[in-house]
């Protein structure tokens, strides 16, 4: 008898979580439809074809690195040094190439490197039981000055022409970044829904203790979710250092904030295990659309902080008051 | 473990403050007997304290400093913090030792700075400092790059070379810092108000390369017809520049600071034209208000140094 109880509270309690996800998701896709409507009703310039695919490769930056930082915050920890990864990463591949190496070489090296500092993180987190804020913090800060160091504080330029094609390029008229972008958002969204992995990195965030007396090795999820992000946030760095034509070892600074801004506004928790990389993905473009709009509409740069404050407030305040 | 820590620490702390009480006595017990010594020759005596050989554009700095002290007969004594705050506080004790009558101050921190300045006061001796201000102490006179006159010097360049009308766009610094304000006062002294000039969009890009690439894009989208860019820097304008070649556009950019990088583009012909500072203007000046000031001259507390712009060779 108990236990039937118990099993029908249960699933009660897992219904109404169901029902309360499916409410923060609507959240903020209405914050998004409200923000597109209005810009398109207020500004002619806002909803046309260029801009689109202008917006939407604006925001593949922030959102390849917001997709990594979805998984971390998942398994209910933070990384703080994704900004780091993103300088340090561009740096190396961007002072290979400088110095003539393949592109292609060059860009899997940046890659490689962005994901063993990403490892880094795991190890410290998994192995050395340091808090995630606080063992990416220390990252963030050490990466940074590896940059420095390597870049000497100065832009790297003279980049070859053939790597311009990477985040400069057109498959099909849609715009590089955007195709980079909806890859790894396919990807990741088949490991998180439908992987043996995704459903670790959810168990890990509801219940760390109960994971681990399952059987789960969490040690090696932890890693591989740091891993990703890193990862992540490297070809987001790559990406932009391409459309940039050089990299600048003050690239990626407080892009954590965005990506972190990104996932939350998504309706992921960031107690960890709920949320949704899909969410990732609208909050990362009410990000954008925002920068977009306030520029588009010549909004006086005193303003343009309060308002996309505000916004953020709004959007969830709104989340909030649903989910109750 | 702990206590080992706690020991360390407090011992360390210790050192720390014996450190510190050291250098006062020394100071307060030379000061006078070094001062004697001194008076009694007639030449002037200007001491500079300069962040840092290792930049080439403090060297120029310097140079015009040793110039203009040359030609007036003075001495100068350059004593080098290598962009270390503390080395520049000893520095600058080291010349109240010696009891220059002026001591210019090129901060490598502008509040830490103000120890040194303190110290100074103290001695009574006077302080000018140069390129970065001071937060603290009292100064006599600040020397430093006009960046008002900067920025309508850019203005000025565009309207001239766009032939006196077009539609603009100003890429601002972050905003609420000395720089944007004064660099984007100075473009609107020269822009504002005339025919057929019209700044179709102000935005902000802080200073930064990707923002201004992206900044940059947003704006075109509102905007197809662009003649000019003016940028408070050059990562912007370089960024802005990115945005205008994908976009397949032609519009003059002009940046702010003569950057390595800028003046590439610029003699590329890619950029129009950059702002440059002239430190050897700005050592001779801080050299020739010291004098002024040991003459006993008032000299105002802010001393603008003009700019000058960088166009392709």
């Amino acid at each position: 008898m108990l236990r039937q109880e118990g099993r029908i509270d249960m699933q009660a309690e897992a219904k109404q979580t169901v029902s309360k996800a499916i409410f923060q998701r609507m959240g903020s896709l209405v914050g998004l439809v409200v923000i597109f409507v209005a810009l398109s009703l207020i500004s002619s310039d806002f909803l046309t074809v260029s801009n689109m695919f202008n917006v939407l490769r604006q925001i593949s930056i922030n959102a390849l690195i917001a997709f990594g930082m979805t998984f971390v915050i998942l398994t209910g920890g933070i990384d703080l040094s994704v900004g780091s990864i993103f300088a340090l990463s561009s740096a190396l591949a961007a002072g290979m190439m400088a110095s003539g190496t393949d592109p292609f070489v060059a860009i899997m090296v940046g890659l490689a490197a962005g994901a063993v500092m990403g490892a880094a993180n795991g190890i410290l987190i998994a192995k050395g039981k340091v808090a995630p804020f606080i063992a990416t913090l220390a990252t963030m800060t050490v990466f940074r000055g590896l940059t420095l160091v390597y870049t000497e504080g100065k832009p790297i330029t003279g980049l070859p022409d053939s790597f311009a094609l990477f985040g400069k390029g057109f498959f099909l008229d849609i715009p590089m970044p955007i195709i980079w972008m909806l890859i790894a958002f396919a990807i990741l969204y088949v490991i998180l829904k439908h992987s043996t992995f995704g459903r670790h990195v959810y168990a890990l965030g509801s219940n760390e203790e109960a994971t681990k007396l399952s059987g789960i090795n969490t040690s090696r999820v932890k890693i591989f979710v740091y891993s990703i992000s890193g990862l992540l946030a490297a070809l987001s760095g790559i990406i932009l250092t391409s459309r940039l034509n050089s990299a600048q070892a003050t690239a990626g600074m407080s892009y954590e904030l965005d990506a972190i801004a990104a996932v939350v506004l998504g309706g992921t928790s960031l107690s960890g295990g709920k949320g949704w990389i899909v969410g990732t993905l609208i909050g990362a473009m009410i990000i954008g659309v925002l920068d977009n709009g306030l520029n588009l509409l010549n909004v006086s740069s005193f303003y343009q902080q309060v308002v996309k404050g505000g916004v953020i407030l709004i959007a969830v305040l709104l989340d909030r008051s649903k989910s109750k | 473990m702990n206590k080992l820590m706690k020991m360390a620490m407090a011992s360390s702390l210790a050192a720390l403050m014996l450190v510190g009480c050291s250098t006062q006595s020394n100071l307060e017990n030379k000061a006078p007997e070094q001062g004697a010594a001194n008076n009694a020759s007639d030449k002037v005596t200007i001491g500079l304290s300069i962040s840092t050989q290792n930049n080439p554009f403090f060297v120029t700095l310097k140079d015009g400093a040793e110039k203009a002290a040359k030609d007036a007969g003075a001495e100068l004594i350059v004593v080098d913090a290598q962009d270390d705050t503390a080395k520049q506080i000893s520095g600058v004790e080291d010349l109240i030792q010696k009891k220059v009558d002026v001591i210019l101050i090129n901060p490598t921190d502008s509040a830490a700075i103000a120890t040194a300045v303190e110290a100074a006061n103290k001695a009574n001796i006077p302080v000018i400092t140069v390129d970065r201000a001071a937060e603290g102490g009292q100064v006599v006179s600040h020397i430093a790059s006009d960046n008002v006159k900067g920025g309508k010097m850019a203005g000025d360049y565009i309207l001239e070379t766009l032939g006196g009308k077009g539609n603009l766009v100003e890429l601002e610094g972050i905003a609420g810092t000395s720089a944007a304000r004064d660099r984007g006062k100075g473009f609107h002294e020269a822009v504002d108000g005339k025919d057929g000039v019209k700044v179709v969009a102000t935005q902000p890009a802080d200073f930064d390369r990707a923002k201004g690439m992206t900044v940059m894009e947003n704006i075109l989208q509102g905007n197809q017809d662009i003649q000019a860019v003016f940028a408070h820097n050059d990562e912007m304008a370089l960024g802005a520049l990115q945005a205008i070649e994908a976009a397949g556009k032609q519009i003059m950019v002009v940046g702010f600071d003569a950057t390595d990088d800028a003046v590439k583009a610029v003699n590329e012909g890619k950029m129009a034209a950059t702002v440059a500072q002239k430190p050897a203007a700005i050592g001779e000046t801080a050299v020739q208000t010291a004098l002024k000031v040991k003459k006993g001259e008032k000299v105002e507390s802010f001393i603008p140094v003009d700019l000058e712009l960088v166009t392709k060779k």
